[in-house]
């Protein structure tokens, strides 16, 4: 029979073991400390279910002190924050499909003169629906923040006007998923994720399998280059990250109904420069990482910002800039873009030109960093 | 001159960090033939077979190996060149035939199909072909590392430790196969503990704290140790052994099985030491220096405590 002294002692034996074997896994330990922090920053700061300040263009056909007041009004509500405005239509065109702005204002011409005969003449909003979350709660407030704002200047022989109902019609269109439904946003979004998961993991376990079993040692004594070793590591996951696509492609269409309305090259298109992207990063991972847990923590370490920042749980343009300016970093935001833009908007490929260079730029940086990296010789 | 020489390498230094693990180490390895690499653990013998062929580059030192530079011209090294690992380095995930497959296309090699049959058969496994290359027995997954590395008909062979943990029979058959492919004119530097395989090569060169201790054949070293070797007999050598420790003149007090081994420089300093320590029941004799003695005997020299190494 052990004494109560002698399971102490084991435990403790057990525990400083441990300890001193934790502190030496540099990378887990600063891990360990780093993602706290990083979540903290990010649901903290960055992160905003009531999203404020979302860009919005407007198309002022008319200036007049009553439309100014308006845009004037939304802007001081914070939900909206005007980057353009103009009195073409044409300039406000694809603004919104290329997910530039989250909100189109029109005011049309002639808006005043109808408002001062109590004719109720409409005032347009186009929101982007294609994030929901991002829409309602703007477009929700709209009327009343306009119509608490005409109130100051319709006064006197004009008070009659500041009633009820507004002096106006507020039209409001929910474009590209106009009855708001949250998997038309989540599941092309979700293609993103799975794909930035599995295929920069695998890969990064892939290659730190052999320096883990000792089997990279006989892979650089046999004739093959860096770059022959990376190619061939990488493609069977190309396949897979294919294979993938294609089942929530059909989910998507079969089990969640989707609308599906751009063009399937541009997507495929779209989705391979993603998968090149993330093929990389788990390359490079695993030139960093020593063993194939360090290479998961590393993926996991890039994945939960990306994810959070992306525009894939939250509103991208609800966050504070310098967000937004990490989030332009990752792939996922600039594929969610692409994906969400072709299946529920009809973009084309000259509108999701940028997204396609962002993600081509990331992918030469870490094809670069991983040729650098990869150790042709065991120093 | 160096068309002459399988590995032609001097002053060969490597340093990881402000360690010193090969310290200016001159080689110079005829074709043809086999030479063995000795030392203790950690003596720099597997660090100077991998600058050898490219897996690491030296920090100092120049060569070449197979007439091409170790510095620059490692991809072609590598191609002319088999080198089995100390530890099992092939892939345990893969079967036999796979493993065999993927080395026979890294190489480029024509016709992957009759290749890999060819050398399944030599290896007498192709009724195994199919099994996972982790379900073979420590002296099976030396073999197929072995044939492996040499399918495509290397020049040269650097074997690191190849029969580590293997049972005897394993490595008689093992080394009739190096010298089987020495015969074909394959080129050999194998290093080893055992000192029967080192007496089973042409030459060996003996490493000590990353630096050439000795080097020729082996009545050459034993010769060169300039050493007198006695050997006492009986059940009282237990008891002498400690006291024999203390004199310093004496460089060697070890164990050879139930024998007594002292060994000395000088005749004299042996013979009074077992005139002083003796024992009624210890009968000594005089004997040939082992090449065991040898080395340790150089490393004294040296100045190298063997405890370090042991």
């Amino acid at each position: 029979m052990s004494s109560p002294s002698q399971i102490l002692q084991r435990i403790k034996a057990v525990f400083l073991k441990e300890m001193v074997q934790m502190r030496r896994d540099k990378m887990t330990f600063g891990m360990m400390f780093m993602m706290p922090i990083m979540q903290l920053v990010i649901f903290g700061y960055a992160i905003n279910n009531d999203p404020k300040q979302l860009p919005t263009a407007v198309l002022v056909e008319e200036q007049s002190p009553i439309t100014r007041t308006i845009v004037q009004g939304l802007a001081n509500s914070n939900y909206y924050e005007f980057v353009m405005q103009t009195d073409d239509p044409r300039e406000t065109g694809d603004l919104l499909a290329r997910g530039k702005v989250a909100f189109v204002l029109s005011i049309p011409a002639g808006f005043t003169a109808q408002l001062l005969r109590g004719e109720r003449p409409q005032l347009l909003i186009e929101a982007d629906a294609s994030d929901p979350t991002a829409a309602s709660a703007a477009t929700a407030q709209a009327q009343t923040i306009i119509a608490q704002a005409l109130r100051h200047d319709l006064k006197g022989g004009l008070a009659s006007l500041s009633g009820q109902p507004p002096p106006f019609d507020l039209v409001v269109h929910r474009k590209y998923n106009p009855e708001g439904v949250t998997a038309y946003n989540i599941v092309p979004g979700l293609l993103g994720v799975i794909l930035t998961m599995t295929l920069a993991m695998m890969t990064g376990m892939a290659m730190t399998r052999e320096h883990e079993y000792g089997t990279m040692e006989n892979l650089l004594a046999m004739p093959a280059r860096p770059g022959e070793v990376m190619v061939g590591k990488i493609a069977p996951y190309a396949f897979v990250g294919a294979a993938q696509t294609a089942v929530i492609l059909i989910a998507a269409k079969l089990l969640f109904n989707v609308p599906f309305i751009g063009p399937l090259w541009l997507l495929l298109f779209g989705v391979m420069i993603f998968v090149v992207a993330n093929l990389a990063l788990g390359f490079t991972f695993s030139t960093i990482a020593r063993t194939q847990l360090q290479a998961m923590q590393l993926t996991f370490f890039f994945f939960l910002p990306s994810l959070l920042l992306s525009g894939f749980m939250f509103p991208f343009r609800g966050m504070p800039d310098w967000a937004q300016i990490i989030g332009e970093i990752f792939p996922l935001t600039h594929f969610l873009r692409l994906v969400r833009g072709v299946m529920l908007k009809d973009v084309g490929f000259l509108q999701v030109l940028g997204e396609l260079l962002a993600m081509g730029l990331f992918t030469a940086i870490i094809v670069a960093v991983a040729m650098l990296r990869y150790r042709r010789t065991l120093d | 001159m160096s068309d002459d020489f399988a590995i032609d390498v001097h002053g060969l230094v490597k340093r990881f960090g402000s360690k010193v693990a090969v310290d200016n180490v001159d080689l110079q390895l005829p074709r043809g033939e086999i030479w063995g690499f000795l030392g203790p653990n950690g003596s720099g013998k597997t660090t100077t077979i991998r600058m050898i062929c490219g897996l690491l580059k030296a920090s100092e030192g120049s060569g070449t190996c197979l007439g091409f530079d170790i510095l620059r011209e490692a991809a072609q090294i590598k191609a002319l060149t088999g080198y089995m690992t100390q530890k099992f380095s092939f892939w345990g995930d893969l079967t036999i035939r796979e493993n065999l497959e993927f080395v026979a296309r890294l190489y480029c090699m024509p016709d992957t199909a009759r290749t890999v049959d060819e050398t399944l058969e030599k290896l007498e496994l192709t009724h195994r072909q199919h099994q996972l290359a982790d379900a073979l027995s420590g002296g099976w997954k030396q073999r197929l590392a072995l044939a492996a590395v040499t399918m495509h008909n290397p020049q040269l062979l650097l074997l690191d430790e190849p029969t580590a943990g293997v049972d005897p029979q394993a490595r008689r058959d093992f080394w009739d196969e190096i010298h089987r492919l020495s015969l074909e004119g394959m080129t050999v530097l194998v290093s080893t503990h055992y000192m029967d395989e080192a007496e089973r090569c042409d030459r060996i060169v003996y490493l000590a704290n990353g630096r050439k201790l000795a080097q020729g054949t082996v009545p050459e070293i034993i010769e060169k140790s300039g050493l007198f070797t006695y050997q006492g007999r009986g059940p009282g050598v237990r008891r002498l052994a400690e006291r024999l420790k203390g004199y310093p003149a004496l460089k060697y007090v070890a164990y050879f099985g139930a024998a007594l081994h002292i060994s000395s420089s000088s005749r004299e300093a042996i013979e009074a030491a077992i005139a002083r320590e003796t024992a009624p029941d210890v009968t000594w004799s005089e004997t040939q220096p082992t090449l065991e003695d040898a080395f340790i005997a150089m490393m004294d020299d040296a100045g190298i405590d063997q405890r370090e190494h042991a």
